[in-house]
């Protein structure tokens, strides 16, 4: 006799895993985006998000492929090279009950991308932003993008010698209100972070280091695994408790930063450096750019905002959905324009 | 026709005056930009407007804020043309700059209003001996009635409104209603404006003889007439149309089709609670504000943006996803004179062929004509019907002429059928079909259904993409399954000529010859018809097109007649153009241009001497 195979695990809006799961990767074997994809699954999952109430964005490159290997119960728009922030802003403005997540590139954000990066940030619209970061283009097979840094080096030998963009202090400047940056080896991190993302309340830009195992992972690579491996300095670890479940106080209020979001979850930041505070942005810019110039490779939460009004609000917009409206609400009487008509006479 | 007055007749002064010229002239307003003289050209025009003159306003202006020379046409025309008439017989000159310039422009027997302080400093009034000069103390007037020096340049153009009128017989009552109109509900501002034009209008009557032939008489041919310009029409159909959102970027001459919509939005679309339901967005640039337009248009929004020629450049790439990708989107795009940057704020055609073709790889748009503004009003509410229903952007091309100007149009009527949101699933839809496939012929109407974000079904999902996919929305570089929703789309476009707004026959069936033309070409056409008839006795056809894909009757129109004149305005024909790509190679040879293409609105002359030479007339 048979036994009955065990009830698969749900989440707490009762759906299993496989159902935030996509199709298959066509990324090389190893690709960091995979490991991202894996995670962005898991995240929704543990959130309990209904995958019908999300939009995956992209735009041209591996990275923006991605979207294809997760979530495939989910409306998902691969756009043009650089141009996801409008189609999503645009999307976001039909739709802004909707969770948003957009995958971009270094390439595709840092260089083509980089005049719409800047304007969304600047929004605050409420969406996820990743930049899948691996320093270089791959489809078109291994050129320097302009994240890459400096004195990094190709397989050919070619040696970057332009200093790299750091997305993450541009989007603290400009107005970005939930920024981090994580490594698509670290499993845990970039899970809290995702999850934290996700309660948030206005634009999240994650910039996530992603080796490219066939053009950047080489020696002499500043985007390897084992580059990452050797060289990540989280700033703080990432405790996320969402708010279906209860908070354990088990910890020494001194080490920690603790935010409430939103929607009510608790995000606790352990310091790992001495006194870093998330809510300064200037000092957060600091931290940044002296990392940088010390050549180190700083993760984890380096900004959060929480009180500050998205362009939704911004807009005062109806509670529904715009783009659903119907006629009665977006067609004027005839009254009102027998009105302008009489105005015009 | 002019009638003759006996009394103005004779030899007067140097020259013989012209017989009586009533409500067939056009004045010339020569300002210096950034001086405020629109109010008073827009009191002027309103003010023939009372008298029941058909009127209407061009605005010739520079790309500049402050300081260059401005012209504005007002042409009062009892026949009811409303083309840029070639020549003005009035001129107000008020830019010493021009004036010399401006002076020698007039023909004979025409009227010049000056500043007397000219004579002085140009000896104006010596330029030439065959027009006649009406010196006006417009400082010294302007200092008595304004005693704050700050507004003295608003003011001063006010009173030569009252000199004008004055002059041409104009009641100074309609004038004090039409400064109401302008100056509604700023009580201070009317009372300074009506002060300065009733100064002028009492200087003339004082001081000036009148031995000029132009009058303007009452007439009853503007009754029930709405006087609106072609942005403000297209902004107001874009809101009747129910537009949920809206992207832009600043750009002339289509800046003030968003700020027109934006104005009746918040007037109109606003819930008791304060609630908006809609969202304007002035994006970074024309790239972001059509990638805007198409994700809203995706995610179920009633999405558009307005353009000119630069910007519609920069949305190329954006409108190939568009079509290929099945989205809709409304671009309104207010023409003007390129190439590149071009003279930003004159007229021209000259995006047609770009706007059909717009973006790389095989791709076509359907374009919309608005040849009036009222057409700016009901084509503008049509492109978003027809980009929901055919799933694609949907251009309206108006321009500079169109747009920025003041027309003269029968009441608009409001809508008389509901919108038409196109073909869109339901979760309820999927649960009964089980399932859907986004890019499928399934009507045999090569439309396929699709869903919005947000459609709470497991299989309500799909993934939009610009590269090659197959009728699933797959990801495919199969040669078949691409070239399948290729020819689909082909299809698709085809279909459309049967749905786009139908070509006008204005006249058919009472010549060998044809014209065709389309936009504010249409009223140098009218006019330049019955100058055909006068001079030549001879009898044309003329159908109006208001659409691309061409109809079949355009087809038709073209087989019936021996020769078509495609009359545009741009330098290359680019409706001939594109006509000569949709009809059989045996009509082809037909098609004969007449151009007009220096950045001017073209006028009735230019056609009739162009069509004359063509014609061996």
């Amino acid at each position: 006799m048979a036994t009955a195979a065990p009830a698969p695990k749900v989440n707490y809006i009762g759906l299993p895993i496989t159902e935030y799961r996509g199709g298959k990767s066509t990324l090389c074997a190893g690709c960091g985006h995979n490991a991202i994809s894996e995670r962005i699954v898991d995240a929704l999952f543990e959130m309990g998000v209904d995958p019908e109430r999300v939009m995956k964005m992209s735009g041209i490159g591996c990275s923006s492929k991605s979207p294809a290997y997760f979530l495939s119960r989910s409306h998902s728009f691969n756009g043009v090279h650089g141009r996801m922030p409008a189609i999503a802003s645009g999307a976001i403005l039909a739709n802004h009950t909707m969770t948003t997540i957009g995958v971009s590139g270094d390439g595709d954000t840092a260089s083509i991308g980089m005049g719409q990066f800047v304007h969304m940030m600047r929004r605050n619209l409420p969406m996820i932003y990743i930049i899948e970061n691996n320093g270089v283009y791959g489809l078109t097979k291994g050129q320097f993008s302009a994240t890459a840094d400096l004195g990094s080096k190709l397989k050919t030998g070619v040696v970057n010698d332009l200093p790299a963009i750091d997305t993450c202090a541009l989007a603290i400047q400009l107005g970005a209100t939930f920024v981090g940056r994580s490594f698509s080896g670290d499993k845990k991190q970039l899970l809290s972070m995702l999850k934290a993302a996700i309660a948030h309340k206005g634009t999240v830009m994650l910039d996530v280091i992603s080796p490219c195992v066939t053009f950047n992972d080489h020696e002499g690579s500043t985007k390897s695994y084992k580059f990452m491996q050797e060289n990540d300095d989280p700033i703080n670890e990432i405790g996320f408790v969402p708010s279906f479940e209860e908070i354990a106080v088990d910890y020494n209020s001194g080490e920690i930063f603790e935010v409430e979001m939103h929607d009510g979850s608790n995000l606790r930041l352990r310091k790992l450096h001495e006194g870093y505070d998330p809510t300064d942005k200037a000092n957060a810019v600091r931290t940044l750019m002296e990392a940088q110039a010390n050549g180190e490779i700083l993760t984890g939460v380096f900004y959060i905002n929480t009180t500050q009004p998205t362009f939704i609000d911004l807009l005062n917009v109806v509670d529904q959905p715009l783009g659903t409206l119907p006629e009665s609400l977006t067609r004027p009487s005839k009254s009102a324009f027998d009105a302008l008509m009489a105005e015009l006479k | 026709m002019a009638t003759v007055d006996p009394a103005l007749g004779e030899k007067q002064g140097e020259f013989v005056t012209r017989a009586r010229v009533t409500n067939d002239f056009s004045i010339n307003v020569a300002t210096v930009n950034g001086s405020g003289s629109q109010s008073a050209n827009s009191v002027l025009l309103k003010s023939i407007f009372g008298m029941g003159v058909p009127v209407s306003g061009k605005n010739l202006f520079p790309s500049n804020i402050a300081g260059q020379p401005t012209w504005f046409l007002i042409r009062a025309s009892k026949n009811g043309y409303v083309a840029r008439k070639r020549d003005s017989e009035i001129l107000v000159a008020m830019n010493p700059e021009t004036a010399k310039a401006d002076v020698q422009s007039l023909p004979p027997g025409g009227v010049v209003i000056y500043e007397e302080n000219l004579d002085k400093t140009l000896n104006l009034a010596q330029v030439r001996d065959d027009v006649f000069f009406y010196p006006v103390p417009f400082d010294k007037i302007t200092a008595t009635i304004c005693p704050e020096v700050k507004l003295r340049k608003l003011v001063r153009n006010m009173v030569y409104v009252g000199v004008v009128a004055q002059l041409l017989t104009i009641d100074l009552d309609v004038v004090e209603s039409g400064l109401h109109q302008q100056f509604s509900k700023k009580q201070k501002v009317f009372d300074m404006n009506f002060g300065a034009a009733k100064a002028g209008f009492d200087y003339a009557q004082e001081n000036l003889t009148k031995r000029d032939p132009f009058f303007i008489e009452r007439m009853n041919k503007t009754e029930g007439k709405i006087i609106i310009e072609g942005n403000a029409a297209c902004g107001m159909g874009a809101v009747f149309a129910g537009v949920t959102v809206i992207a832009w970027y600043p750009i002339t001459p289509s800046t003030s089709v968003v700020e027109a919509a934006t104005g009746l939005l918040k007037k109109l679309r606003v819930t008791p609670e304060g609630k908006a339901t809609f969202a304007v967005i002035q994006a970074e640039d024309e790239l972001a504000a059509i990638g805007m337009v198409l994700g809203a248009g995706w995610a179920g929004a009633r999405s558009m943006t307005a353009t000119s020629g630069p910007g519609m450049s920069l949305m190329a790439e954006f409108c190939g996803l568009g079509y290929y990708a099945e989205i809709p989107g409304v671009i309104i795009n207010v023409q003007r004179t390129g190439p590149s940057t071009g003279m930003p704020t004159r007229t021209q055609q000259a995006d047609l062929l770009s706007a059909a073709f717009l973006s790389h790889g095989d791709t076509k748009h359907i374009l919309l004509l608005p040849g009036s503004v009222k057409e700016c009003f009901e084509l503008t509410m049509a492109a978003f019907d027809l980009a929901e229903r055919f799933q694609t952007p949907v251009f309206v091309l108006s321009d500079t002429d169109m747009g920025m100007n003041h027309w003269m149009s029968e009441p608009f009527d409001y809508p008389s059928k509901p919108l038409d949101r196109g073909k869109v699933l339901t979760a309820a839809d999927i649960e009964r079909l089980g399932g859907f496939a986004r890019y499928r012929d399934v009507d045999g109407d090569a439309i396929g259904w699709r869903t919005l974000p947000g459609t709470k079904h497991p299989k309500a999902s799909y993934f939009t993409r610009g590269s090659g996919h197959n009728d699933a929305a797959k990801y495919t570089e199969d040669p078949h399954e691409y070239q399948a929703v290729m020819d689909r789309l082909a299809r698709k476009f085809d279909n459309a000529r049967k749905l786009v707004p139908t070509p006008v026959v204005v006249k058919d069936g009472t010549s060998k010859i044809g014209f065709l033309a389309y936009g504010t070409t249409d009223c140098a056409l009218a006019e330049s018809f019955d100058q055909i008839k006068q001079r030549y006795g001879k009898d044309v056809d003329y159908m109006r097109l208001r659409a691309y894909p061409f109809a079949q009757s355009v087809h038709d129109f073209v087989a019936s007649h021996e020769r078509i004149y495609v009359v545009e305005q741009n330098r290359d024909a680019q409706l001939a153009s594109l006509l000569k790509l949709d009809l059989p190679a045996a009509e082809v040879a037909k098609l004969r241009s007449i151009l007009h293409y220096n950045g001017l609105p073209v006028d009735a002359e230019s056609i009739t001497e162009e069509f004359a030479n063509q014609e061996g007339l």
